[in-house]
């Protein structure tokens, strides 16, 4: 393993110690917690906690900030953090009017969450929570755990972090998260694999030559591992899945993000974006925005996720509202 | 009988167990989870020991249980973190103000814990998890509580254990799996297996 680290058990601690000390205006950190929270919470409004396991920066915390998430809080590598934890960010954040928690769709994130959620409430906070569910690589069954959360996330942070900024109610904030989560799909691809530093190596192999179609953020296994492709087909085959899951007629209106997984170089992204857009101007449907670049990564996985999130009139008025994020 | 200081040896070996096998669980885990099993278990088990009061006496059985499963909770993290957690602080509240349980009474604390797992995962026997060891365990021993032989329970332990390999996995990261997880022993079936062990031993010592 060669890692640009100090300590494999120090690392969420530095890295939630270097965001906060290299932009102070915007994000700080809660004392002997991996919690980043906004500096700006003058607003009395819905506040926002998200967060989820490490490894997937910017995600979360470069998304705390005014007009997305008020606190992020960050659990180990891929690993969901405490409900002790997360009471913390709901504590430190909320002002009266509710905090909605925005889950990854992970049993972990989950379990955490909901515990969390249960000892705020039993302290008279008032919260809600949505849980996403984009990925469409993986099948979508009431019997199991469902799909997983993956870059799509960014939107809900995104969406609902412009209501609230505007005054909505909880009850408002949360609706238009799950109507933003609802509209949003996505599907990822990985070239290769990516090493958790406690591990010290990599949690699955990917020969040279190879390529995993829908895998997760963590390295979960997609649909098909095959041969190696050109860009454009890979952003064929996505595509065609997102087409599937959630169609597109011609005049339809959607917001576009080419996320990289942490290892490919912007280059490549914008290849991707290139085709995807032809794809989508080729079958007329308008592309409000594209966002091309490190959204939600998987540590050093080489690879990328299409998302595609839905827009109508009031959607695309909140996404194109500004927010003062790290990465946004 | 079973006391405090019963149970807080049993924690202790547990955390031997899980430390000489860190490799083992995390390469099972790598199979068809994130690869962190072990190692947040092992972290976990040693907070839960740190906070357990030196003065033993002092405590009842609920207190104790308490302590372990807040540090598993806020330790462990993760899937594992919150299930632990929850059995341990649903094994508590049966035993509430006790500082010693017969064996009989013991199937019901582990019965709670099944149910904590149960409720916070939303899952059944047979989906691949660790309620796969806690819920036939508990059922052993409550057909067994007359006359219990504490090897014949570590070989129905590991029977269980084995058994998770040829279940397709529902629940966790493992469920993304599908049918691809068949053939794996399930991670959270294993370090629950190694708990119970290190409980049959600790009483199997004890009396």
């Amino acid at each position: 393993m060669k890692k640009l680290i100090n300590h494999p058990d120090y690392v969420v601690q530095e890295m939630i110690e270097g965001m906060a000390l290299a932009h102070p205006q915007i994000i700080r950190k809660l004392n002997d917690t991996n919690i980043l929270v906004r500096t700006d919470l003058n607003n009395a409004k819905v506040a926002l906690v998200s967060g989820g396991g490490s490894g997937h920066e910017p995600a979360h915390g470069g998304f705390v900030g005014t007009g997305m998430l008020d606190a992020a809080v960050a659990g180990e590598v891929f690993t969901s953090p405490t409900p002790d934890q997360i009471l913390e960010a709901i504590k430190a954040v909320d002002r009266g009017k509710g905090v909605l928690l925005i889950i990854k769709n992970y049993s972990g994130d989950v379990m955490n969450f909901e515990m969390a959620m249960e000892l705020a409430e039993a302290e008279g906070i008032l919260v809600e929570k949505v849980v996403v569910d984009d990925d469409v690589a993986v099948k979508n069954s009431t019997y199991t755990v469902g799909r997983r959360g993956i870059a799509g996330t960014i939107f809900v942070h995104k969406i609902a972090g412009a209501l609230a900024e505007q005054g909505a109610s909880l009850d408002e904030v949360k609706q238009i998260a799950d109507r933003v989560i609802l509209q949003t799909k996505s599907m990822g691809m990985a070239l290769s694999s990516c090493i958790i530093p406690a591990v010290g190596k990599p949690g699955f192999e990917l020969p040279e030559d190879e390529m995993e179609m829908g895998m997760g953020i963590h390295g979960e296994p997609g649909i098909e591992r095959k041969k190696v492709v050109s860009a454009d087909e890979v952003a064929s085959v996505l595509v065609s899945h997102l087409q599937k899951e959630m169609p597109l007629a011609a005049n339809d209106r959607v917001a576009v993000m080419v996320n990289g997984l942490g290892a490919t170089p912007m280059m490549e992204l914008y290849i991707v974006s290139r085709k995807v857009s032809q794809l989508l101007q080729e079958s007329k449907i308008q592309v409000h925005r594209t966002f091309v670049g490190e959204y939600m990564t998987s540590l050093e996985m080489a690879g990328c996720s299409v998302t595609f999130l839905k827009l109508d009139n009031v959607l695309a008025e909140l996404l194109d509202q500004p927010a003062q994020t790290i990465a946004w | 009988m079973i006391q405090v200081e019963h149970v807080v040896k049993w924690i202790q070996l547990t955390h031997q167990k899980i430390v000489a096998t860190k490799d083992k669980l995390t390469e099972l885990d790598q199979a068809i989870g994130d690869g962190d099993h072990g190692i947040n278990l092992a972290r976990g088990l040693d907070a839960a020991i740190q906070n357990l009061s030196p003065d033993e006496s002092k405590e009842d059985l609920g207190e104790v249980f308490q302590k372990i499963g807040m540090a598993l909770i806020a330790k462990v993290g993760g899937a594992s973190g919150a299930l632990y957690g929850s059995a341990f602080v649903h094994m508590a509240k049966v035993c509430k103000g006790k500082k010693l349980i017969s064996l009989a009474e013991l199937a019901q604390v582990i019965e709670a814990g099944a149910m904590g797992i149960k409720a916070r995962g939303r899952a059944e026997v047979g989906d691949k998890t660790m309620l796969d060891i806690w819920q036939p365990l508990a059922d052993y021993l409550n057909e067994h509580i007359e006359k219990v032989s504490w090897e014949k329970v570590q070989q129905f332990l590991f029977e269980q254990m084995e058994k998770t390999k040829e279940l397709v996995a529902k629940k966790g990261r493992a469920a993304f799996l599908e049918s691809r997880s068949i053939g794996h022993l399930d991670p959270g079936a294993v370090s629950s297996t190694y708990l119970f062990i290190a409980l049959c031993e600790t009483l199997d010592r004890g009396e």
